[in-house]
């Protein structure tokens, strides 16, 4: 195995974005034939190394070899002519055109001027057949099963002679028998000299389907396994690791009162089904899981963003349930969302207008809003939650912490009893974050019950007193401060 | 100075702000009249300002209108159409009917804002995009207009309905272009004082955005397709008065030169930036381009050349502004 020489070798790749660096010097080697899998929490680096090596991200430092040459892609493109396949989680497929159009789209076979699509249907029917596909090319994507859609972009990869895939949680959204479609598949792969990087989240399929192992964390690759074979217990512990830098403020004690309870609460769309909890007055309540586990769902169904299929709401022992943001407000429930850019802020207008926009009614005089008003509430909130900007200024130009505090702000003015944070500090450098966390905790002290959804492990435990796990859709178990560590969160999460 | 004049606040210092991001416009406005002062002898007087006034209410009146609809990401093609509609409803029920104007009138703009009350809702409860809603609406007003007199024009209105539009009270103001003043002061108030009007340029910036801050999105965005169509059905009134008749074929393409007016001003096609400030000088750029062109005898086929260039002009030198 040693003496084959690697199709793709990384050397000390980094990569920041602005000064935050993300990525920390990886090493990494793929030979022809293997299934390497690439493991780590939400955030530990794995889609911006997998995004650098088919070509979407450019590295800041370090070398990259494709087949013994320099390998540096500019974009998608010259990286899928090399042979560097990637199918994304989110499928790429155009659902109203043929199997054999979305095989080939943007680099159809021509024959005399015109697309030849005879030879299309040809070669797409024979590139299906590879991968064991019996559906007929000229049929429409829509309608397809996902695993057969996720088939039919690896089929578009071997067009290209890929030599190298990168499946980036491609079960996600199969099921048991579609998963073993996909394991036969790539098993067929491997005997063909193929490459493939495989990133799951799914950790008792790696003893299935991979020959080696790779855990990586906060940006650095920690550990390699020479086996797939290893117990999940190890996986998790190298995964979740232990890092003294951050520091978490004194977590104030919640009081009797149920402030908040959900009961049985279910999604139309199924994202999440019975959950029933409740969250205490002045208490920190975290919630936990992977990718896709319904979290944010969750809390925007609660804070009436979503709309909800059965189970209810209670605020204070009273019935609430709300079916609109409007609604929820009204009751004391805010949400301060997951995506800023897109849900928190209008990015072009500025921070004095943005606070406005959510205390409009506090601020007009008989539906009239003085410009003096809006300037002097703003100014207030500018001061009262530390933004470091001015009334003026557009959002756009705050930084993330800034800009998530101007959420924060303009919803703490209205002196909410339910405050659900979902993804407080993602994309918030490191400093920034104390003092996001000092905010939630002066919260939990002013005796509002608090909902942390966190992807970012030792975040939800450093600032939880209790914490919900959930794991696709289902809420597997809540854990108090004392018993709640990385490992026993993780193995509900993953369950 | 910048400092002091945002810190006044004042009620001129509000509406001097409401033109912000208008500044391109305004001087383009300003470039226009120099020109047209130098090219023709007949461009500054009073006489020919207040003609230009009389000839830009129709549209002044529909693009403030037209602003808000585009402020929350929208688009209303409809207001042509609907201005016609509104035209022969008034017709029909004075001249034909015999019902009086006091009535009339306000049946009339009843029937306009009806329009766009199918359409905000056709937009927000069956989730049609606004250019397909409006689109329809636009088709559906314009064959209602037209089934009222079989294609035939109205005349026979009160002696008095057309001195609104010629008589000029105090030598300055004919009553249509005091109709349109208080819109356009009625507009701004609005746009930057009200709940109301503020709300809107949440909703352009970011519809989820707004949602998710406590905002009922779907009543505001009925109520701006509402007051579009009433404002439509408004100029509609005032070009009736104008032309002292009513015909089913008015306001063909007004809807673009609305549009065209809004874009001019500075009002981004996207939402959430621009405003009425913005509109009424893009109003005053075609009004004062035609005027000029026609004192220039500039031919009307060549002066569609000329607006196009404008408004080309306006919206990269904006987009060129923004990228800096």
């Amino acid at each position: 195995m040693t003496t084959r020489s690697p199709i793709l070798s990384l050397r000390g790749i980094q990569k920041s974005y602005g000064p935050i660096r993300v990525l920390h010097g990886v090493d990494l080697d793929i030979y022809p034939g293997e299934v390497v899998a690439l493991l780590g929490e939400n955030g530990a680096g794995k889609s911006t190394l997998s995004n650098i090596v088919s070509g979407t991200v450019q590295p800041s430092a370090g070398e990259m070899t494709w087949l013994g040459a320099a390998y540096a892609p500019a974009n998608p493109r010259a990286a899928m002519d090399e042979g560097v396949g990637m199918i994304h989680q989110e499928l790429k497929l155009l659902p109203k055109l043929s199997i054999a159009e979305n095989v080939f789209v943007g680099r159809y076979p021509m024959k005399a001027g015109r697309v030849d699509r005879r030879a299309m249907e040809e070669r797409a029917r024979s590139s299906l057949k590879r991968l064991g596909l019996e559906i007929s090319p000229d049929r429409l994507v829509e309608g397809l099963s996902t695993g057969k859609q996720q088939l039919i972009e690896i089929a578009k990869a071997l067009t290209l002679n890929a030599r190298l895939l990168i499946l980036d949680e491609p079960t996600a959204a199969l099921g048991g028998e579609e998963t073993q479609l996909l394991f036969q598949q790539i098993e067929r792969l491997k005997a063909d000299g193929v490459g493939i990087i495989y990133i799951s989240h799914r950790l008792e399929e790696i003893r299935q389907i991979a020959d080696r192992v790779v855990v990586m964390r906060d940006g650095a690759k920690v550990q390699e396994f020479d086996s797939g074979d290893v117990p999940i217990r190890t996986i998790v512990e190298a995964m979740v690791g232990r890092s003294l830098e951050r520091m978490f403020p004194a977590l104030p004690t919640p009081r009797e009162e149920v402030t908040l309870e959900v009961r049985d609460l279910t999604s139309p769309t199924n994202a999440f089904r019975n959950i029933s909890f409740s969250v205490c007055k002045g208490e920190v309540f975290g919630i936990a899981g992977l990718m896709g586990a319904g979290r944010t769902e969750l809390v925007r169904a609660i804070t009436g963003a979503d709309p909800i299929s059965g189970g209810e709401i209670l605020l204070n022992g009273k019935a609430v349930t709300p079916r609109s943001p409007i609604e929820a407000i009204r009751a004391g429930m805010v949400l301060v969302p997951e995506d800023r850019k897109l849900q928190g802020v209008v990015l072009d207008h500025s921070i004095a207008e943005n606070i406005g926009y959510a205390n409009l009614g506090a601020i007009a005089r008989n539906g009239w809003v003085s410009s003096r008003r809006l300037k002097q509430f703003a100014d207030e909130c500018i001061r009262k939650f530390g933004v470091k900007g001015r009334g003026h200024q557009d959002a756009g130009e705050l930084s993330g912490g800034n800009q998530q505090k101007v959420v924060l702000a303009k919803w703490l003015a209205r002196k909410p009893q339910v405050v659900v944070l979902d993804e407080p500090t993602r994309g918030i450098d490191v400093g920034a974050r104390s003092s996001i966390y000092d905010l939630i905790m002066d919260l939990a002290r002013q005796g509002v019950a608090v909902i942390v959804v966190s992807s970012d492990l030792e975040e939800v435990l450093g600032v939880s007193n209790r914490i919900m796990v959930m794991a696709q859709g289902r809420q597997t178990g809540i854990l108090d401060r004392e018993e709640a560590n990385d490992v026993s969160v993780m193995e509900l999460a993953t369950s | 100075m910048l400092a002091t004049a945002t810190e006044r606040q004042g009620f001129a210092g509000g509406m001097l702000q409401s033109m912000r991001g208008a500044t391109g416009p305004l001087l383009g406005l300003i470039v226009l009249c120099l020109f047209l002062t130098f090219a023709s002898d007949k461009f500054l007087s009073i006489r020919n300002f207040l003609n230009v006034l009389d000839q830009i209410t129709v549209l002044g009146i529909m693009a403030v209108g037209m602003t808000m609809v585009i402020l929350i990401g929208g688009i209303d093609l409809a207001v042509g159409s609907v201005m016609a509609l509104a035209m022969m409803v008034l017709g029909y029920l004075n001249v034909v009917a015999g019902v009086p104007m006091w009535i009339a009138i306000p049946l009339a703009l009843l029937v306009a804002s009806l329009n766009g009350l199918v359409a905000g809702l056709l937009i927000t409860r069956f989730n049609v995009p606004a250019f397909i809603a409006t689109l329809a609406m636009m088709s559906i007003a314009r064959g209602l207009a037209n089934m009222i007199t079989d294609g035939q024009q109205i005349i026979g209105f009160p002696a008095w309905f057309n001195t609104m539009a010629i008589v000029r009270f105090g030598g300055f103001l004919t009553l249509t272009v005091a109709v349109m003043l208080v819109v356009f002061v009625v507009g701004l108030l609005y746009q930057r004082y009200r709940h109301g009007g503020r709300v809107l340029y949440a909703i352009g910036g970011n519809a989820e955005v707004a949602r998710l801050a406590g905002i009922n999105v779907q009543r505001a965005t009925v109520l701006v397709y509402v007051v579009c169509s009433l404002l439509a059905g408004l100029s509609g009134m005032v070009l009736a008065a104008r032309l002292d008749s009513v015909q089913p074929s008015s306001g063909v393409s007004y809807e673009l030169d609305a549009i065209a007016a809004v874009v001019i001003g500075g009002t981004s096609l996207s939402g959430g930036t621009g405003g009425i400030g913005g509109t009424i000088i893009g109003v005053l750029i075609i009004g004062i381009l035609r005027n000029g062109l026609n004192l220039l005898s500039v031919s009307p086929f060549m002066q569609q050349v000329i607006i196009g260039g404008v408004i080309v002009l306006a919206v990269t030198a904006e987009t060129y502004r923004k990228r800096k």
